[in-house]
């Protein structure tokens, strides 16, 4: 695949010059299958697509160990959006042209709304990491996720804010991109319904260093509790900045700010902060455990949810494949409809799930608090389509 | 003769481009499509900075408010072919507002200030985004499909190939243009005016007509590309338009040849393309070239500089310069 | 309400600082080598990464420091003039600028390859507590930030005024020619501008990650506000780097409290331009003649 894509470029670069090298070679080896990962690996979605991409290079390593998908090696090709939406659009083309059998990423949801019409076009079944809600709304039969939709996730949050924590008033704290508008969009809606009131909704930068105005904004609102959706950077300098200005409220998050990146750079700040997490290493499910001593063992650190999703999205690709006995796109993409994957049949998936019609999927999540520097799980909530 | 060998050459390149796309793949033609929009963008930068000799660093804020105005347009109802003149008039227009701080302030300090324009812009598409979508991109407020691919005579230009042929179109056209421009009075002026103000002024120029015209021209062809640009990406938000990008733009004029014609179609074909072209030929033992690519990328554009800071252009000079 | 003013005034001075000890890196450079240094980010984000190096062998963290000073001279110090700004320098200020900017994305992305994508928590070497003053809660950290610029920024001025190399520098900077005439030798004063920048980038690196935390792109940011502070205090005085810093600093809190955080960004820039338009020189800069 390496020699199309330089022959490609000569052909940009040499114009007529180059005909003879420029024509496309479309065929593929016939004992390998291909993958294309277009990811965050610069940027401000560096740590979720780095993390994306070593979850789908160890599954890929552990799957061509065992004989590959049906025989064939796993090829994979990893392409960087430097987290930049038009660059991600650019790569999925460049993809596509490779001719994949799936395409994986990206993970930011702008990234991923700017660029899923390219796959849907070519027909191409593509795993995203994304959890705007807009991603599967649109009607779009080639695309699936690997976690939770914001509007997935934020009832549960909404509720755990309503019922136990009892808060009656909630600040929101959130970062001016893609990922924070939709979850505080979403959030809004839900804490509206249950009739939990917003007291203040704060913007912040993406990079912002200094939290001191926002943390003390909604600190004056004089809310019950504070939600606080960031990316990872930025939520373990505002959790240093909450615990300085002598914050006493319950903090909640949403997967990201009581992951263990964020619980890693805040040090003691992040003790205490409770929250909701779709996928966590720290989950009591051997499978999970082991997947994350091995994924230590491989890269030295500790995997995030987006590790976790990257792998379980190729031991999807794996377990659908299996199934149907061949390598056929429009047969994958037809047989996610309404399909449940349970460990027993796949245990590459690590927790049993079912996907609806749309994209969507549903299982198992936690409940979380970072006791120690440590995350802990406290309470296991049911998928949402059984509780 | 030299006239002619430089007709021969750039007629082979023309051909060159029109039948390169029947050897590339999608991705490569959309490559050779964003060249020929950045490279208008770029000649805009050129002229600003190149020829008129007033630094400007918001020729991505351009690009954007063309963008962005012939989405909105077309939104509204208005045709793409009345949009694009109209978005180009709005970024002339703008072009003209930024030129006054260049009145009072110059060189440097210039930059200075147009950066800050531009990170203004970057963040008013952001935020408000009852207009512009904001983060989540064009698709919030024009729809999932985004921004529509023209037609022309009835003929849909939904085709990437198709649309490359347009963009190229509007690049020999815009070519076209300016070297009419340089070749006018005007023209003569603009240089007079980066040479010697003072001795312009003494030529009875009016300098402050021609300080502003050069940064609206510069702006206004800026805003034409990006009002081909939004139909070209079809959804897109706010991250083209920012800083970074404004100075990748003025990176390719100068790696190019600042206040040489053809530097900037050099300039965005080396900043475009380079990046792509090393992530396909770096050698493997070097490790994935996804990881590579950009470090090669900024020590080659360095040694570059370094060696001749006229650009590539300039490089005959050098070489020239070197063998005496 | 007051107590709420000052503790946004505390955190943002502390912020401004920071972003003065690179922005008066800026004016040195730009002073004596009509250097703009658009690498000025990476020049503090580097040696974060030789630092974490240092200690990642089990170095005590004050001889990683110093080792890590050493090295920044070498690197941003002798290696940047001698390789990139004397080759450049009379070409004129662009292609420099240009440049800076490929070497930032160079080390940007080498340093990414050596140690990754990921944040990193760097040891601080403040003191990690809070106290309250009238209600206002104070970290140690901030107050030692803050002394530290002050009192680098305070002894650089007094060396420049007081002793005959910092004149010699200075007169360097204002008037090369002359000082070639008095037997001054530029290019060493020169050399001692770069060796300054290059430590006191070290010296914010240390400052600056245990809160900004060490990461390959940090360095844009911070650059980007050093720069506006320099511009806003005036590109030709040290003192003005820090007043624009600190100011820069506060007003980016007021905003962010009592305006519209979504703007908050936008609040330096305003000033910026303000200031580049009707006091181009900077709040506190001497004008410059402008050349025919």
């Amino acid at each position: 695949m390496a020699k199309t894509t330089r022959r490609e470029a000569l052909g940009i670069l040499g114009g007529a010059a180059a005909v003879g090298l420029a024509r496309p070679a479309i065929a593929q080896q016939p004992q390998t299958v291909k993958f294309v990962n277009v990811v965050e690996l610069s940027g401000a979605g560096v740590t979720s697509g780095t993390n994306w991409r070593d979850g789908i290079e160890l599954a890929v390593r552990e799957l061509n160990a065992a004989g590959g998908i049906l025989g064939r090696r796993i090829e994979v090709q990893h392409l960087d959006t430097a987290s930049n939406p038009g660059q991600a659009r650019a790569l999925v083309t460049r993809a596509i042209d490779q001719d994949p059998y799936i395409l994986f990423g990206p993970v930011f949801s702008g990234s991923v709304m700017v660029s899923m019409a390219v796959a849907q076009e070519a027909r191409m079944p593509q795993f995203t990491g994304g959890e705007a809600t807009a991603i599967t709304a649109q009607g779009n039969p080639y695309i699936f996720r690997t976690s939770f939709s914001q509007v997935q996730a934020m009832p549960k949050v909404a509720a755990y804010l309503k019922d136990q924590v009892r808060a009656q008033s909630v600040s929101i704290i959130w970062v001016n991109n893609d990922f924070g508008k939709g979850g505080r969009d979403a959030i809004m809606a839900e804490l509206q319904r249950r009739g939990v009131r917003v007291a203040i909704d704060v913007s912040t930068e993406q990079n912002q260093v200094d939290f001191s105005s926002a943390v003390l904004r909604a600190k004056n609102a004089n809310a019950d509790a504070l939600f606080v959706y960031l990316n990872e950077d930025e939520s373990a300098r505002i959790l240093r900045e909450i615990r300085r200005q002598g914050y006493d409220k319950p903090i909640i998050g949403e997967t990201v700010l009581p992951s263990q990146q964020v619980i890693e750079l805040a040090g003691d700040a992040a003790n205490g902060i409770r929250g909701h997490v779709g996928l966590t290493v720290n989950a009591p499910i051997p499978a999970i455990q082991d997947f994350s001593r091995r994924f230590q063992a491989a890269f030295n650190r500790i995997s995030d949810h987006n590790g976790i999703k990257g792998f379980f999205a190729v031991h999807v690709v794996n377990a659908v494949t299996k199934r149907l006995g061949r390598f056929d796109r429009q047969a994958f993409a037809e047989a996610m409809k309404n399909i449940r994957i349970t460990t027993a049949d796949a245990p590459g998936v690590l927790m049993d799930v079912s996907y609806d019609d749309k994209g969507n999927l549903d299982r198992d999540s936690f409940l979380v608090e970072v006791r120690n520097g440590r995350q802990e799980v406290v309470a296991v909530l049911p998928p949402i389509g059984r509780s | 003769m030299r006239t002619a060998l430089r007709i021969a050459a750039l007629v082979a390149i023309l051909a060159a481009l029109i039948v390169a796309p029947q050897y590339l793949r999608n991705y490569g033609i959309y490559l050779l499509s964003l060249w020929s929009l950045f490279a208008i963008a770029a000649m805009g930068l050129n002229l600003t900075l190149g020829y008129a000799g007033q630094m400007s660093l918001a020729q991505a804020a351009f690009l954007g408010i063309g963008a962005y105005a012939v989405a909105l347009l077309v939104k509204a109802g208005v045709p793409f072919w009345v949009g694009v003149p109209l978005a180009t008039l709005v970024a002339f227009a703008v072009g003209l507002l930024l030129g006054f701080p260049a009145l009072r302030v110059q060189h440097h300090y210039l930059a200075f200030a147009t950066l800050g324009f531009n990170v203004l812009v970057y963040l008013a598409i952001r935020n408000e985004d009852w207009l512009t979508g904001g983060s989540m991109g064009i698709g919030q407020v024009m729809g999932f499909a985004g921004m529509p691919r023209p037609s022309i005579f009835g003929y849909s230009l939904r085709r990437g190939i198709d649309f490359y042929y347009l963009c190229l179109a509007m690049l020999c056209l815009s070519t076209l243009l300016v070297w009419l421009l340089l070749r006018s009075p005007w023209g003569r002026a603009f240089a007079a005016l980066r040479d010697n103000p003072v001795r312009a002024e003494s030529l009875a120029i009016d300098i402050r007509a021609y300080t502003l015209l050069a940064f609206a021209i510069g702006a206004g062809l800026a805003g034409f590309a990006g009002a081909f640009y939004a139909p070209l990406v079809q959804l897109f938000d706010p991250s083209p338009f920012g800083l970074l990008e404004s100075l990748s733009l003025l990176l390719m004029v100068v790696v190019g040849g600042s206040g040489r014609f053809w530097g900037p179609h050099i300039g965005a074909a080396l900043v475009l393309l380079l990046p792509h072209w090393l992530q396909a030929l770096l050698p493997a033992w070097l490790g994935p070239p996804d990881q590579w690519y950009l470090f090669v990328f900024g020590i080659a554009v360095l040694v570059l500089l370094t060696w001749c800071p006229g650009g590539l252009l300039a490089i005959p000079d050098r070489l020239r310069a070197r063998a005496q | 309400m007051f107590a709420d003013l000052a503790q946004l005034t505390i955190s943002g001075l502390a912020t401004g600082a920071i972003y003065a000890l690179a922005a008066m890196g800026f004016t040195l450079l730009w002073q004596t080598s009509s250097t703009i240094n658009f690498a000025q980010g990476e020049f503090v984000m580097v040696p974060a990464f030789i630092m974490l190096g240092f200690l990642g062998i089990g170095m005590p963290l004050i001889f990683a420091f110093a080792l890590t000073l050493a090295a920044s001279a070498l690197i941003f110090g002798v290696g940047f003039k001698r390789a990139v700004v004397d080759p450049m320098i009379r070409h004129g200020v662009l292609p420099l600028a240009i440049a800076a900017m490929a070497l930032s994305l160079a080390l940007q992305q080498g340093v990414k390859l050596v140690f990754g994508a990921e944040a990193r928590s760097v040891p601080d070497i403040l003191p990690d507590g809070v106290t309250r003053i009238v209600g206002v809660a104070v970290s140690y950290r901030d107050v030692g930030v803050l002394v530290i610029s002050f009192v680098l920024i305070l002894g650089l001025q007094l060396f420049l005024a007081r002793t005959l190399t910092g004149r010699a520098m200075q007169a360097s900077a204002q008037n090369p020619d002359g000082a070639r005439v008095l037997g001054i030798n530029v290019d060493r004063m020169i050399l001692y501008t770069f060796l300054a920048n290059a430590a006191l980038a070290s010296i914010a690196a240390l400052l600056v990650t245990p809160i900004y935390l060490a990461k390959f792109d940090l360095g844009g940011p911070l650059g980007l506000k050093a720069f506006c502070a320099a511009i806003i205090g005036g590109f030709n005085q040290m003192h003005g780097a820090l007043a624009g810093g600190l100011l820069i600093g506060v007003i980016e809190n007021l905003t962010g409290a009592y305006f519209a955080p979504q703007y908050k960004d936008a609040a330096a820039l305003v000033l910026f331009v303000i200031v580049i338009l009707f006091k181009p020189e900077g709040l506190f800069g001497r004008r410059e003649e402008r050349r025919v």
